[in-house]
């Protein structure tokens, strides 16, 4: 069972290279985020002022900080928080506004409806300025901000499982269910949530991308992550300081991390979705 | 008109969130760190702190009607006056930014929706696929290292002007138009010199979601059959394609404008902390890690108010683009 269903997806990858190198790019990501520090060929927060601000070389593979930190190590080190964040935030708003938006779909109705109303124009608002402030409110901590991050994903999946929900409450086997006797929770939990996992596991690719641009740049304005702790958006922001006098390493190198990242998990959401239903491709 | 119950929904959303932000208000207001405690109790009772929480919502919903917003303890002024000096800078940013973007992304969707499956459709493609990637300090970062350490043709990215140039006398507050309006073109020059990149580095960001959403539509209405009829009777190629096909695949193109807008009010944050801009997101930003909360909460407050101005905005644009739409 388990090796016709990989025998299938390998057969499905072969007619989308462009989906198999994301895939393979989100396995190498996952695999630095495991072993990041035990592959990093240098401390990430030993500085040495001697080699401070050394452009790339065979020696420092992607050159130094000011303080003379090996900036190949930390971008190594920097993935499993980078990760994490985006992994934890997603999968809280996922949960979340799966449940939320099921039950919503569900029972239909003049809740429904305000919710559906809410959501949309949550959805329009500024969002990053919406995180800014809830970090401000909640404080100044890494948890804050997989929380802020979370929030502000929730009205991406409400909306989606409410939509996917929606177009399924009346059909036979829902009937079926509620006529053997199952509660309306049940209904929902144990038979309709299962049918719209796929197609929100999907949006949850295509979100994590996005996720992990919005943390990055909450710790590039300093807020969350602290220095010298290694991430991602810290190091650009660390970095921006000598770009006007040349130090592109410190910027690009970071950022290239970023956009890889993001690349990948934007590759493969819309890979799967093409898979699930080629009809939502533009 | 329905983003007007959003707006409340923010006010009571920055009332509460001045109400479990770490510190008493009181405390801030009092003379100094050493204040007493009767001191504290009287600000206290001055501030309506002692009140019910409900009572205190009304008199934060009367003093915002009011347009007022508070005190800055970083400058000294009200949020108000703050916010007004910096928001034509803001604005100036962010409205040259969504220009050049619509510029460059409506022709690019429609040359990439005329030939699909081409070179320059697989090259926009691509274009939005890594546009949507590049997190807007990098790129902005990235953009400052080209242009100003390596070419020099841009100037040192800090503020608005250099420190060599007068301001305008202000009457718009948009620099570009006040220089021009004061006959002054080389201040106009140097006002447009330090504009450009941080305009360029936020319509960068934005490109991608434009030109797509304008290639998707065109395809859909130069495929459709009112196309076919104007192109079998002999029209121009500009009429078919710029004044039927494009009008009519305009309209998602614009709800899009609404939501990428918004998005940009966002992404200011990052713009103007990158390149040292005197915004209001920048002003909210540095209140922010101060510790200095009224500011933050105004700064949401506007941000929610121009939501709503843009969303009424792109509800009558929707009106002239497609005369079946009322509002």
């Amino acid at each position: 069972m388990a090796s016709a269903t990989l025998r299938h997806a390998l057969w499905i990858l072969r007619g989308n290279r462009l989906t198999a190198v994301a895939t393979s790019g989100v396995f190498v990501l996952v695999a630095i985020a495991i072993l990041g520090p035990s592959i990093a060929p240098y401390d990430p927060i030993a500085s040495s002022v001697s080699e401070a601000l050394l452009p790339p070389s065979l020696l420092h593979l992607a050159g130094t900080d000011q303080l003379g930190r090996d900036t190949f190590s930390r971008l190594l080190v920097a993935a499993r928080l980078d990760l994490v964040i985006a992994v934890a935030a997603v999968g809280i708003s996922f949960v979340l506004g799966a449940i939320i938006g099921a039950f919503c779909g569900y029972a239909g109705g003049r809740l429904d409806r305000s919710v559906g109303r809410f959501v949309d124009v949550m959805m329009a608002f500024p969002l990053f300025v919406l995180a800014m402030a809830m970090v401000a409110a909640l404080g100044n901590r890494v948890e804050n901000i997989v929380i802020a991050t979370a929030i502000i994903n929730l009205p991406f999946y409400t909306r989606f499982a409410r939509a996917e929900v929606n177009v399924r409450r009346n059909l036979g086997w829902v009937e079926a269910a509620r006529a053997s006797g199952e509660s309306h929770s049940s209904v929902v939990l144990r038979f309709l949530l299962p049918n719209v996992l796929p197609a929100m596991a999907v949006q949850m690719s295509l979100n994590l991308g996005w996720a992990i641009l919005n943390a990055a740049g909450l710790s590039f304005i300093g807020l969350g992550v602290r220095p010298p702790t290694p991430e991602w958006g810290i190091m650009v922001a660390e970095g921006a300081r000598f770009i006007s006098t040349g130090k592109w390493w410190l910027v690009a190198f970071p950022g290239l991390a970023l956009m890889l990242a993001v690349l990948c998990f934007n590759l493969l959401g819309d890979g799967l979705r093409d898979i699930l239903d080629p009809r939502m491709r533009t | 008109m329905s983003s007007l119950p959003a707006l409340f929904g923010v006010l009571v959303f920055t009332f509460l969130l001045m109400r479990v932000l770490p510190g008493d208000p009181a405390v801030f207001f009092a003379s100094g760190p050493n204040a007493g405690k009767e001191e504290i109790e009287v600000i206290r009772k001055q501030m309506g702190l002692d009140k019910p929480i409900p009572e205190q919502l009304l008199r934060y919903l009367y003093d915002v009607g009011r347009g007022n917003l508070g005190k800055s303890l970083m400058t000294g002024q009200s949020v108000t006056t703050d916010l007004r000096e910096r928001l034509p800078a803001s604005l100036e940013l962010t409205l040259t930014a969504l220009f050049i973007a619509m510029l460059s992304a409506i022709p690019l969707g429609v040359i990439a929706a005329l030939r699909p499956g081409s070179i320059v459709d697989h090259g926009v493609r691509l274009l939005c696929a890594l546009g949507v990637c590049v997190p807007t300090f990098v790129s902005g970062l990235l953009l400052i290292y080209v242009f100003y350490y390596l070419l020099g043709l841009a100037p040192d990215p800090t503020g608005r002007i250099d420190v060599f140039t007068s301001l305008p006398p202000s009457r718009t507050g948009f620099l570009t138009i006040d220089f021009l309006l004061a006959g002054d073109l080389d201040g106009w020059w140097v006002a447009v010199r330090q504009l450009i990149l941080p305009a360029l580095t936020m319509a960068l960001f934005v490109i991608a979601p434009l030109a797509r959403i304008t290639r998707a539509s065109m395809l859909v209405s130069l495929g459709s059959d009112f196309v076919r009829t104007a192109r079998s009777v002999g029209l121009s190629w500009w009429r078919v394609v710029v004044t039927y096909a494009l009008r009519n695949a305009i309209l998602p193109v614009i709800t899009i404008a609404g939501i990428v807008f918004s998005t940009m009010l966002g992404a200011n944050v990052l713009v103007e902390k990158v390149y040292s801009w005197p915004g209001v997101a920048s002003y909210a930003l540095d209140a922010l890690l101060s510790s200095d909360y009224a500011p933050v909460q105004g700064f949401v407050l506007l941000m929610a108010s121009i939501f709503v101005v843009v969303n009424l905005m792109v509800d009558v644009l929707y009106g002239i683009a497609d005369p079946r739409v009322s509002i």
